[in-house]
């Protein structure tokens, strides 16, 4: 079923229309009401009633994870503190985290995209459904929530985690749609195959897997062993969380709700449009929200879209799968990481800058894991065993403060990470992704 | 004092064999050496004949290395000896981070090395008591040229 027919099937002219009426709307909006954004077109000249179609977009500013960090915390909103109803934060790049913040309207929003998701998936409101993203400051799991209680399904919010007891509840309750990240179902099906059990013989039929990205043998292999189909879920916090592009049951890319989050595919570099079909950097510009709504937001995310109507009758435009990034961030069992993040706390700890080496890997378990390699040099080097062991674990504790990720933090001999032209190479992911 | 190098080493093939090359290629003599293991990484400590240019060739190949002083006393290698010795250690409640020994003349003498956790006032009134307990506290050289 497809959740709002009414505009998930607007025909192209009148989805354009829809979309022109609402970027004008928005415009006046954030201009009248966000001071960041008023200085920015006052600076460029822009009239904002000169925005009256969706083709004026190319003239507007791009605004950048950086702005979100400049303007922390609440600059970069529309609506005033105690209009919000709910917030979340993720750590950011340096510094400041990044924060968001939903009004009554934006949260109606979030549960109708994530309903709409959820249908696109194949759920019904009949279904159980287990949520298995992390519930908290992380949108995953409440964005699942919201919309898994607009269209009236059966919510087992088990939140991430406690693989034993996830295993148990879908024993006893059969849920047919799990949601969480796609190395963890490989895990689950891991742990039930160790409990004895047939994980093709899960309840389980649906799975919505996002967070992090995954490729097609991935999701062939999550789909023979625990024989279910397993979809793609795309979003990102600064937009809407969980909610923004999901696939249907045709897997040929991921349906962007372009009628509230208006997609552009750039030239990372020059910020002019690319052809319909070429990789580039996705931009997505959130028509309708209230609270923190953004104009022209880099995602950094590189994608390709297609604009055809698809086979299942929806006429938004697809998504690729995610094929890469334009900056150096990192995402580990869901979590966005940067390096520079981990450099700063190297540098935090007795105010030397070790030379490390952030490797990536997924064990045996399916998850990822974070090895964290620190070169020894004279500065942090100690005699004593018991120091070399204290450095070790502080390093490792202050990374789980800063990015909530457990890190296996290994001392290395000095010399043994490779420079090249002097500069060390930071990051290694051995993930097939 | 008697000196000691300890070097920050990975637990992996091949890590003793390029340390015990540099010294082979130095010429310079172990009298002894013991690992400390901590899964991924170990602390190598060497008693060697030459410790400053064992220390200053080691770090000048880049290896976080460090020379630090320890205690070693000579042993007479009899039933009870080593015992004497511990006994005279916990009874002034001090504690031993690290220790090995080694016979030197198998049925005559043996050598205790030491790191220990005290501090000067302690660390000396022990000194007195291990020489009136008639144990020997090596000094450099007697080290290294045994």
């Amino acid at each position: 079923m497809i959740w709002k027919e009414d505009v998930e099937c607007l025909p192209i002219c009148e989805l354009k229309q829809l979309q022109g009426d609402r970027l004008a709307k928005l415009v006046k909006y954030v201009y009248s009401n966000c001071k960041v954004y008023k200085d920015r077109f006052d600076q460029l000249g822009i009239i904002p009633e000169s925005i009256k179609q969706i083709d004026d977009i190319g003239r507007l500013p791009f605004t950048t994870k950086l702005d979100m960090r400049d303007h922390y915390p609440y600059g970069l909103f529309s609506a005033p503190r105690n209009a919000l109803n709910e917030i979340h934060v993720s750590s950011g790049t340096t510094g400041n985290p990044t924060l968001v913040g939903y009004t009554k309207e934006d949260l109606a929003l979030w549960s109708d995209v994530m309903a709409r998701t959820i249908c696109c998936a194949g759920g019904h409101p009949d279904d159980i459904i287990q949520i298995a993203y992390g519930y908290g400051l992380f949108t995953g799991g409440l964005g699942f929530h919201y919309g898994a209680l607009e269209m009236g399904l059966t919510i087992i919010p088990t939140s991430s985690g406690q693989t034993r007891r996830q295993i148990k509840i879908m024993q006893d309750f059969q849920p047919r749609i799990l949601c969480c990240t796609p190395s963890y179902a490989l895990h689950m099906a891991e742990e039930i195959a160790a409990l004895g059990l047939d994980p093709r013989k899960s309840s389980w039929e649906i799975g919505i897997f996002g967070a992090e990205p995954w490729s097609e043998p991935m999701r062939q292999e999550i789909e023979s062993k625990l024989g279910i189909i397993a979809t793609d879920v795309y979003g990102l916090s600064e937009i809407i969380g969980p909610g923004v592009a999901q696939e249907c049951q045709y897997k040929d890319g991921l349906h962007i709700y372009s009628d509230v989050f208006y997609p552009e595919i750039i030239d990372p570099d020059t910020g002019k449009p690319v052809e319909e079909g070429q990789d580039g950097e996705l931009v997505i510009t959130t028509l309708t929200k209230k609270g923190i709504p953004l104009i022209r937001y880099r995602t950094r995310d590189i994608v390709s879209i297609n604009h055809e109507k698809c086979r299942c009758g929806r006429t938004s435009p697809r998504i690729s799968k995610i094929k890469g990034r334009t900056d150096d961030m990192i995402i580990i069992r869901g979590i966005n990481v940067f390096p520079s993040q981990i450099e700063h706390v190297l540098l935090g700890i007795d105010g030397v800058e070790p030379h490390y080496q952030i490797v990536i890997d997924r064990g045996a378990s399916h998850l990822d894991q974070i090895d964290i390699l620190v070169e020894m040099s004279p500065e942090i080097f100690s005699d004593e065993i018991k120091q070399l062991e204290s450095l070790q674990k502080k390093i490792k504790q202050e990374i789980m403060a800063v990015l909530s990720v457990s890190a296996n933090v290994k001392l290395v001999e000095p010399n043994t990470i490779a420079r090249s032209e002097g500069k060390a190479k930071r990051v290694i992911d051995k993930r097939e992704i | 004092m008697a000196k000691q190098i300890n070097i920050f080493i990975e637990n992996r093939p091949g890590r003793l064999e390029s340390i015990t090359g540099i010294l082979s290629e130095n010429n310079i003599n172990i009298r002894a050496f013991t690992i400390q293991d901590r899964g991924d990484f170990g602390l190598i400590k060497l008693i060697v004949d030459k410790p400053q240019q064992a220390h200053l060739i080691l770090a000048d190949r880049g290896l976080a290395c460090a020379l630090k002083d320890v205690l070693a006393i000579s042993i007479p290698d009899k039933p009870g000896n080593l015992h004497r010795l511990t006994k005279i250690l916990s009874q002034q409640n001090v504690n031993i981070v690290d220790t090995y020994g080694f016979v030197l003349e198998p049925g005559s003498k043996g050598v205790c090395c030491l790191e220990i956790q005290t501090d000067d006032d302690r660390f000396s009134r022990l000194q007195d008591l291990l020489a009136e307990e008639g144990f020997e506290i090596l000094e450099d050289q007697q080290l290294y040229e045994l």
